[in-house]
């Protein structure tokens, strides 16, 4: 945790989130909440033959549920559907606590970096958000 | 710097152009109590044990001192055996050990006879202050309410004196009206007047808000409740670890409150009632204990309070709570109490007041609190603010604080806030690291 908002490449996730905005002509929206938060988050996405030619996100939340969907955003994009279910089970299953191997770490990337909130309980559904969202829509 | 939109309020002692000062001690009666001296902090283990803890969410659960503990431990060791049913001493002793604290409650929140007696039996044990709610809800409001009369709650509410009410008018058709305070978390006469009359036949509130902290006016509420003929519930669990009470001075016809947020074991809560209408009430539970006798289809109940509490109840915590008050009560003191919280309640919202980035949800008048401070670092997430508090060891609570309605009317951005809450054996130096973790905050998100 300490790593998490001590790192400035994931906090610039949070102030200044590139893939934040409202998306003229998405394919696929979904929207995803954490009541016990007051998280609000929707995700867009332009898919086309098959790759997310596009993603971005809309909502407010922590800083971790933010950057953990900027992070996220960044990711997909330019990923077959197909991969990017594969990094969000990727993703799902680090935040609960499962083992990966190298090769997975490093396909999650900056994502990674949220490995520690498994062990904070009370902020795995912050940093889970936007990736259950997108779990939820492919 | 504090937002002053929200200062104005029309039941404040101070003028409206009152501007806050952090040093101006005298004009709000600062208790001159040296707060860096500590007498208590050794006395519970946990914060003696670990001097790195600050901790600031007594409002949640209080620390334990170790009497509590020893009590705990002693009534298994030398009179465990289950009361009420043994016809052996051990049992008798274990029986008369939570008569004793039935008694001792009764004559801490004043249910005495004309003769100053305590009014023991009034005193009904359940497990905490929502279950107390629900008895009352539950067991006795159906008695009374008829499609179109009104139940009257206050917005401060906590969930535990809030849903158990939505759910009795949705089963009697009888509507909950609400008592909205000024935007500082004062009730005001007018709308004590407004919402309470013929249609009510109870009125429900909360002595002290988790939220903002504010005392409410229990004894006008309860004074327009009976000139209406109806009867008023105290939910006291803010307000047994840091004042005195009176039932009779409050005008209660019910109170609850929990052992554990006034330093005893968690599990134990306490329902007061006035006799006459713990009779009418019928009990929520049944089975074991709580029967006079039982036949093949039938059933009559016993006497009050025991046909409150089927099963064995949790007697060692009942026990350790008797001890608990003890402590309170008479080792500490309210007044130690008061005037303690007081001067750290006025040292932490000076501190605070000098913080740019903080907004204080509710009064920015530091008498208005007991206990609690409520507040919001601006443009940054509670949940952010409490994890990277935990850091530095700082305990502070994140969130609805079981309050939604509240913050959803308060109109808290995500519906959240922090949550410091103060309690006699916190010092200025938990204060000071609190001050400290807040600056820190600001700086992990504005460098």
């Amino acid at each position: 945790m300490g790593n998490l908002y001590g790192s400035a490449s994931f906090m610039e996730h949070n102030t200044h989130p590139d893939y934040k905005y409202e998306m003229d002509a998405p394919t696929h929206t979904h929207d995803g909440i954490n009541p016990s938060c007051g998280d609000e988050l929707t995700l867009s996405l332009r898919i086309e033959d098959g790759v997310i030619a596009e993603a971005a996100f809309t909502g407010h939340g922590c800083a971790i549920s933010q950057a953990s969907a900027d992070i996220m955003a960044e990711l997909i994009t330019d990923e077959t559907v197909a991969e990017a279910k594969r990094l969000s089970g990727l993703f799902l299953g680090m935040i609960r606590g499962e083992e990966l191997s190298e090769e997975d770490f490093e396909d999650l990337d900056e994502a990674a970096q949220l490995k520690d909130i498994s062990h904070m309980p009370a902020r795995v559904k912050c940093a889970e958000l936007a990736w259950r969202t997108l779990d939820g829509m492919l | 710097m504090i937002d002053t939109e929200n200062v104005t309020c029309d039941t404040c002692t101070a003028p409206s152009e009152f501007v806050f000062d952090a040093s101006d001690e005298a004009s709000r009666g600062w208790p001159r109590v040296d707060i860096e001296l500590n007498p208590f902090k050794g006395d519970f283990p946990l914060l003696a044990e670990h001097p790195d803890i600050a901790f600031l969410d007594s409002g949640a659960t209080a620390q334990r001192p170790a009497c509590v503990l020893e009590a705990q431990k002693r009534f298994y060791e030398t009179m465990n055996a289950n009361p009420l049913r043994g016809l052996y001493s051990l049992s008798v002793e274990a029986t008369e050990a939570i008569a004793h604290v039935r008694a001792q409650i009764a004559e801490l929140i004043g249910a005495v006879d004309e003769r100053g007696r305590a009014r023991a039996s009034e005193v009904v044990f359940c497990r905490n202050t929502s279950e107390a709610l629900n008895i009352v809800a539950k067991g006795f409001a159906p008695h009374v309410l008829e499609p179109g009369d009104e139940v009257v709650i206050s917005i401060m509410e906590h969930h535990s004196n809030l849903i158990p009410w939505q759910q009795v008018c949705r089963e009697t058709g009888a509507s909950l009206v609400y008592l909205y305070p000024t935007p500082t978390g004062q009730i005001t006469d007018e709308e004590i007047t407004a919402k309470i009359g013929p249609k009510t036949k109870i009125v429900s509130c909360g002595h002290v808000s988790n939220v903002l902290g504010v005392e409410n006016p229990i004894a006008k509420l309860a004074a327009a409740a009976h000139a209406n003929g109806a009867y008023m519930v105290v939910d006291a669990a803010q307000s047994v670890p840091h004042m005195a009470l009176d039932v009779d001075d409050l005008g209660a016809d019910f109170l609850a409150f929990s052992a554990h947020k006034a330093l005893g074991p968690m599990g134990v809560g306490v329902l007061w009632g006035r006799m006459e209408l713990l009779d009418m009430t019928d009990p929520v539970y049944t089975g074991g204990e709580m029967i006079d006798s039982v036949t093949e289809q039938g059933a009559t109940w016993a006497p009050v309070p025991e046909k409150f509490e089927a099963g064995t109840q949790d007697a060692a915590g009942i026990y350790a709570t008797g001890v608990a008050l003890d402590y309170l009560v008479n080792k500490v003191g309210y007044e130690t109490i008061s005037e303690r919280e007081r001067a750290l309640v006025h040292y932490t919202m000076g501190r605070m007041a000098e913080l740019p980035f903080i907004d204080i949800v509710g009064s920015i008048y530091w008498d208005r609190h007991h206990g609690a401070i409520s507040f919001n670092i601006r443009g940054i997430h509670p949940h952010d603010v409490a994890s990277i508090m935990d850091m530095d060891g700082v305990c502070i609570r994140a969130g609805h604080h079981c309050a939604q309605p509240l913050l959803t009317w308060l109109q808290v951005e995500n519906l959240a806030c922090c949550r410091a809450s103060i309690a006699f054996y916190n010092d200025k130096y938990d204060i000071d690291r609190f001050i400290d973790s807040l600056n820190h905050v600001w700086s992990v998100f504005h460098g």
